[in-house]
């Protein structure tokens, strides 16, 4: 596959603060990558450098085959940027937002009115279209600023927490948006995301930033591979099956107050024997759950703040 | 080209807000009728007596003051509409396209020139029914509307820029405000010999007196002499200065 985006060394601080502290990428063509992180890490500011909004202090950085700091026009042709606050016009109507690109993109009268035609009827929004962005909801108004990135047919598009503040019905719109984007138009995105669930949904390969640096990348199963968090958490009937149990099983944490104790592993043999043990022993169990590890896992072990840290098991 | 192109494209962006919006206009040229008919009915009587004339001649010799503070009124407005529009997300999407950067801002100068020039046509409107009475020819008029042009374009590309110095709304609105002293402590209102020394000095060489006294001279039908020639040095200037930090300001 070939790359889309390559960074080296990509380095950025206001005055005193580091907030890039030496960053290296490479996203393949025609793939999401997710970048996750804490309010802080510096997601934003790795966005603003790629999209050309502002310029890194140092670092090799190459956007669609172009040298970021020789060519930003170069890339800036070949990009398209969805924010987290809506890059709408809130005074022009649906329709005249999206002309308004083709008019920047010298796309001509009549094929500037037909793929805002196109895209006013893709994202669902033909109904609207001659209402003032203004009037739109929250999720109207995020199908409209993609709709406008997507006007010039970009190579790359840079969503930069695409569903933040958004409802659960339009939020799983977006991700079918992204889905058929890349699957359809072979488009390379660039998501961040505050949800794990997102990334974990739509990303091929996720990288989390922390203070700065990478502390991880991978897929996400690769993801999850790195750090324990599958257990089986029981919950008991009674006190006195609770007090039992917890003297048998090897348990990584209890709970006296709400009789639950937790088992590390997920495996099945370990959930047959944990099964035959209770019946043999005639424990009433109230609820039995598995949880798998999953990004907020990941996320929460990898991401601390370095005092808070704890020691790797 | 593509900067001519862009410009237009982003002046109808602006003419579609001044559409959606038109009490704007109303708002801008409100002031200045207010300032008018307080100058004329109120003051007028012991105003005129100071220019040894009556009060129908002192519309006439008002009327190019308040066209001018009708243009830095309006300038003020469109302060703030530059300061609101930075703040908006459309603005860090235009910056990541690939069209001729300072577009965006020319469409700003634009359309606050076309807001103005219809504010402008209101208040003179209101001069005309109260009894201001031009002698100015055709060639006069061309003049008056190229020496309003050329003091619109300066004052609104400064007040771009003023607009951009703070990323602050608030802010934004009061650093033009300065700018509507200009015609009172100039020729706008009564004669500059009436000043003391060091006023008198001061509202003799700054900006808006050559303008006025060049849009005295044109509507009268007299000729406007050295007066314009400073008119148009200082509106270069202002233009200059203010598009340059402007650009600056964009640009950071």
């Amino acid at each position: 596959m070939r790359t889309f985006v390559s960074v080296t060394g990509m380095r950025k601080s206001y005055g005193a603060h580091r907030v890039l502290d030496g960053i290296d990428l490479t996203i393949p063509q025609g793939t999401v990558f997710s970048l996750l992180g804490p309010n802080g890490a510096g997601k934003t500011t790795t966005v603003q450098i790629l999209s050309t909004l502002i310029k890194a202090d140092a670092g090799e950085i190459r956007v669609a085959g172009y040298d970021l700091a020789r060519e930003p026009g170069k890339v800036r042709a070949a990009i398209g940027v969805t924010g987290q606050f809506s890059a709408v016009d809130s005074f022009l109507t649906g329709e005249e937002n999206l002309r308004l690109m083709a008019d920047l993109l010298h796309l001509g009268r009549a094929k500037g009115r037909t793929r805002a035609r196109e895209l006013l009827e893709r994202f669902d929004l033909t109904d609207a279209a001659r209402n003032p962005a203004a009037t739109y909801s929250g999720g109207m108004r995020r199908r409209l600023d993609l709709a406008m990135t997507l006007v010039g047919t970009p190579r790359l598009i840079f969503l930069d927490e695409p569903t933040t503040g958004l409802d659960p019905r339009s939020r799983r719109t977006m991700w079918q948006i992204v889905r058929n984007l890349v699957q359809q138009d072979g488009v390379t995105i660039f998501l961040t995301t505050q949800y794990l669930e997102e990334a974990d949904e739509l990303a091929d390969r996720i990288a989390l930033l922390s203070q700065g640096r990478l502390v991880a990348e991978g897929t996400p199963e690769e993801l999850k591979r790195m750090v324990p968090g599958g257990h089986i958490v029981v919950r008991f009937a009674d006190p006195d099956g609770y007090l039992r149990a917890a003297s048998h099983l090897r348990a990584t944490s209890r709970d006296e107050e709400s009789l639950t104790v937790q088992i590390p592993d997920t495996g099945v043999s370990t959930l047959r024997k944990l099964l035959e043990w209770l019946d043999a022993q005639a424990i009433d169990v109230a609820e039995l759950s598995v949880h798998t590890p999953d990004l907020d896992d990941v996320f929460l072990a990898l991401t601390q703040e370095p005092s808070t840290k704890e020691p790797s098991r | 080209m593509r900067a001519v192109t862009d410009s237009a494209t982003m002046l109808r962006r602006q003419v579609k807000h001044i559409w959606r919006y038109p009490t704007l206009i109303l708002t801008f040229a409100s002031v200045p009728v207010v300032f008018l008919l307080l100058f004329v009915y109120v003051f007028g009587g012991t105003m005129s007596a100071g220019i040894g004339a009556d009060r129908a001649a002192y519309v006439g010799y008002l009327t190019p003051g308040i066209m001018i503070t009708t243009i830095v009124g309006a300038a003020q407005g469109t302060a703030i509409s530059v300061a609101t529009d930075m703040t908006e997300g459309i603005i860090a999407r235009f910056k990541t396209m690939a069209i001729a950067r300072v577009s965006v801002l020319t469409g700003h100068v634009l359309g606050a020139m076309v807001q103005t020039f219809l504010a402008i046509a209101m208040v003179t409107v209101v001069a005309l029914l109260i009894g201001f009475r031009p002698s100015a020819s055709v060639p006069d008029w061309l003049g008056v509307v190229g020496v309003l042009a050329m003091f619109t374009f300066a004052i609104t590309w400064l007040s771009v820029a003023l607009a951009m110095v703070t990323k602050n709304v608030a802010t934004a609105i009061n650093l033009p405000m300065p700018l509507m002293l200009l015609p009172f402590l100039g020729s706008g209102f009564v004669p500059t010999e009436s000043m003391p020394a060091g006023l008198r000095w001061f509202a003799e060489h700054q900006p808006a007196t050559p303008v006025i006294e060049t849009l005295r001279a044109l509507l009268a039908g007299r000729p406007a002499r050295s007066s314009f020639l400073e008119a148009a040095v200082w509106s270069a200037g202002i233009a200059l200065v203010g598009y340059l930090w402007a650009r600056r300001l964009y640009n950071r």
